[in-house]
């Protein structure tokens, strides 16, 4: 199920200013990578890119090659909406669906995509509550509106939400920093058990976070404001952070910079 | 003196030796209210200055001058000042809800008279100048098919073209269409009034019907249309930008198509304010004269066709009998008027029912 994802060459636009330029590395299957950097570097940009989110703003673009398995993602007749259901992503803050209920929000993604028989819709929703650790938190209450969670259960809903559609990858942009010691920790164990099954892919601020949850880890940085960011090493978790090759990302890493 | 003044304010405020504050009885603020109207009345009818309005507000004055000052001496001088400033903005919503209510008065006592069964079943056919009955139910069928046509004409156009603006259009189109949106919301009524009158009635209506113009419900429906649309699309359009951008987002990043995003997700988010909007605009509509004396051309008798011939409407009835001759005209104004005001409050009430049903309850 999970995906090999590779990037060549990506560069992403804003309008006329450049995000991020030639980032080149390769994600394999069934592991964590996490993308460290000082705030403006370029991670999240990277990462809306890898699904194509990026686009969505006004005036965003992308060059180079991103590929999933071979398969370019930025091809012509490539379907955006397939990109996205076969790459999914939660978001840094929780996003649940206000007027669904849990029950709703967990298969927004099937129902929205023409799967209407109940049955399917109520397997589908305790197997993701349950891999997202809710299921006991939340399957007396299923019909409560998602917005009555508090913020950790709603994160983990939106993450349930989002491998409710089974996608071979799975993006986390920040998906801890709204949340409490308890919930990241919540979401840190879910992400160990969800290694088995999907690519995953997480921007964190928090470095603690990236040497505890994550296989590799990539340092992006800028040189200055305005310029574009580049990433600067990409290695095994272990090796960046307790022997980097580059001195930008110990002064990183030790805090001595950014 | 200035200097001083200005270092004294600049320096920290002294530390209170204690929280507790010494707090005027809960009975002072009402006690002075009391005590200002009756000095207020002394004052006016002692020198025959004037009536009770200017007993209350004088009494009014007096008691803000009174309360600052009492609690300027027993609790301070910030206290005061809220205690004033409070006073103030209650004074204001009194004053703001002074007309609503002696409006809402006016209508219930004065209409209360020919509220009435008869009113509800006949119209105004054959009825003549001494003729004491007489009734509503050609204008109230006018009215109801009249905004109903214009509703649907409006809504999906409006709502749609709110979309357009806020989720696909982008340059110089998108901002055309929201300029003249603009610009629509301005027009007088008597102008759609014209305009429907000019291109609808004598230019459109003569295919119909023969070659000669006529006049209908129809033609009123368009002319409310004109007023509605700018009104729907405004508001529709202020709700769909208050959906944060991470709902979107966050349906994007599940595989769903983004038309289907804007109807599943963004639109019931903001189901609640278009309805509000919606209602807005029909209330507005129903109460609009002009257009519909100028292409519906009113009529006394019952035409539930809104397609051919005349119609009348509950607005254009209360503009016709209070401007008519007969003693029991003003009694059927003042009943049309409190009607339209009912059926718009109820069509309200009922459409925030049905939005709010969809809504999950806390």
């Amino acid at each position: 199920m999970a995906k090999r994802v590779s990037a060549s060459n990506v560069s992403a636009y804003y309008g006329g200013f450049k995000a991020i330029e030639n980032i080149n590395l390769t994600v394999e299957p069934k592991t964590v990578t996490a993308l460290i950097g000082p705030s403006g570097c370029g991670k999240s940009t990277f990462l809306r890119s890898i699904n194509r989110m990026h686009e969505v703003l006004p005036g965003a673009r992308v060059e180079g090659s991103l590929t999933i398995d071979d398969q370019d993602i930025y091809d012509r007749d490539v379907d955006v909406t397939a990109v996205r259901r076969t790459i999914g992503m939660v978001f840094q803050r929780p996003n649940p669906f206000p007027t669904m209920s849990i029950f709703e929000n967990v298969v927004a993604g099937l129902k929205l995509n023409g799967v209407r028989k109940k049955s399917i819709l109520e397997d589908a929703a305790e197997k993701a509550l349950r891999s997202a650790n809710l299921w006991d938190e939340v399957k007396d209450r299923l019909g409560k509106p998602g917005a009555g969670l508090s913020g950790g259960q709603q994160q983990r809903l939106c993450i349930a939400r989002t491998i409710a559609v089974e996608p071979q990858v799975v993006l986390m942009d920040e998906p801890c920093s709204a949340l409490d010691p308890i919930s990241t920790l919540a979401i840190e164990d879910l992400m160990f058990q969800l290694k088995d099954k999907f690519t995953i892919i997480i921007v964190t601020h928090n470095m603690q976070q990236a040497a505890r949850v994550s296989d590799r880890t990539a340092f992006f940085s800028i040189e200055k404001t305005g310029d574009p960011g580049r990433l600067i090493e990409y290695d095994n978790t272990q090796k960046i952070f307790s022997n980097p090759s580059v001195k930008k990302t110990e002064d990183y890493i030790t805090g001595r910079f950014g | 003196m200035t200097t001083t003044a200005t270092s004294h304010r600049t320096r920290p405020p002294a530390q209170p030796a204690s929280l507790r504050a010494r707090r005027l009885p809960w009975y002072a603020a009402p006690a002075i209210a009391v005590a200002a109207l009756a000095l207020s009345a002394v004052i006016v009818y002692g020198t025959d200055i004037g009536g009770p309005v200017l007993v209350v507000v004088l009494g009014a004055i007096l008691y803000l001058a009174g309360l600052f000052a009492a609690a300027n001496a027993v609790e301070g001088r910030r206290s005061a000042r809220n205690r004033t400033w409070s006073a103030l903005i209650h004074s204001a919503f009194v004053l703001a809800v002074l007309p609503l209510v002696s409006v809402v008065w006016t209508l219930v006592s004065k209409g209360a008279e020919r509220f009435d069964a008869n009113f509800f079943q006949t119209s105004m056919n054959n009825i003549g100048a001494r003729d004491a009955n007489g009734g509503a139910y050609h204008a109230i069928v006018g009215t109801l098919e009249q905004v109903g046509i214009a509703t649907l004409i409006t809504v999906p156009l409006g709502v749609l073209c709110a979309i357009y603006i806020v989720e696909y259009g982008r340059g110089k189109f998108a901002f055309a269409i929201r300029f003249f949106v603009d610009v629509m919301t301005g027009i007088p009524s008597i102008v759609s009034g014209l305009f429907v009158l000019a291109f609808w009635v004598l230019v459109v209506s003569p295919w119909f019907n023969d070659g000669r113009p006529s006049f209908s419900g129809f033609a009123a429906a368009l002319a409310l249309s004109v007023l509605m649309l700018p009104t729907i699309v405004r508001s529709t359009e202020e709700m769909l930008r208050l959906v944060p951008a991470p709902l979107r987002e966050g349906a994007y990043a599940l595989g769903v198509p983004k038309w289907k995003t804007i109807l599943r997700v963004v639109v019931p988010t903001a189901l609640p304010g278009i309805v509000t909007g919606v209602m807005l605009a029909i209330a507005r509509a129903a109460g609009e004269t002009a257009p519909v004396l100028l292409v519906a051309g009113g009529g006394a008798a019952i035409n539930t066709n809104p397609f051919e011939n005349n119609q009348s409407s509950l607005s254009l009835f209360v503009y016709q009998q209070a401007g008519d001759a007969s003693k029991y005209a003003p009694a059927r104004a003042w009943t049309a008027a409190l009607t339209l005001v009912a059926l718009v409050l109820i069509l309200t009430i009922a459409a925030k029912l049905l939005a709010r049903r969809n809504r999950l309850s806390r």
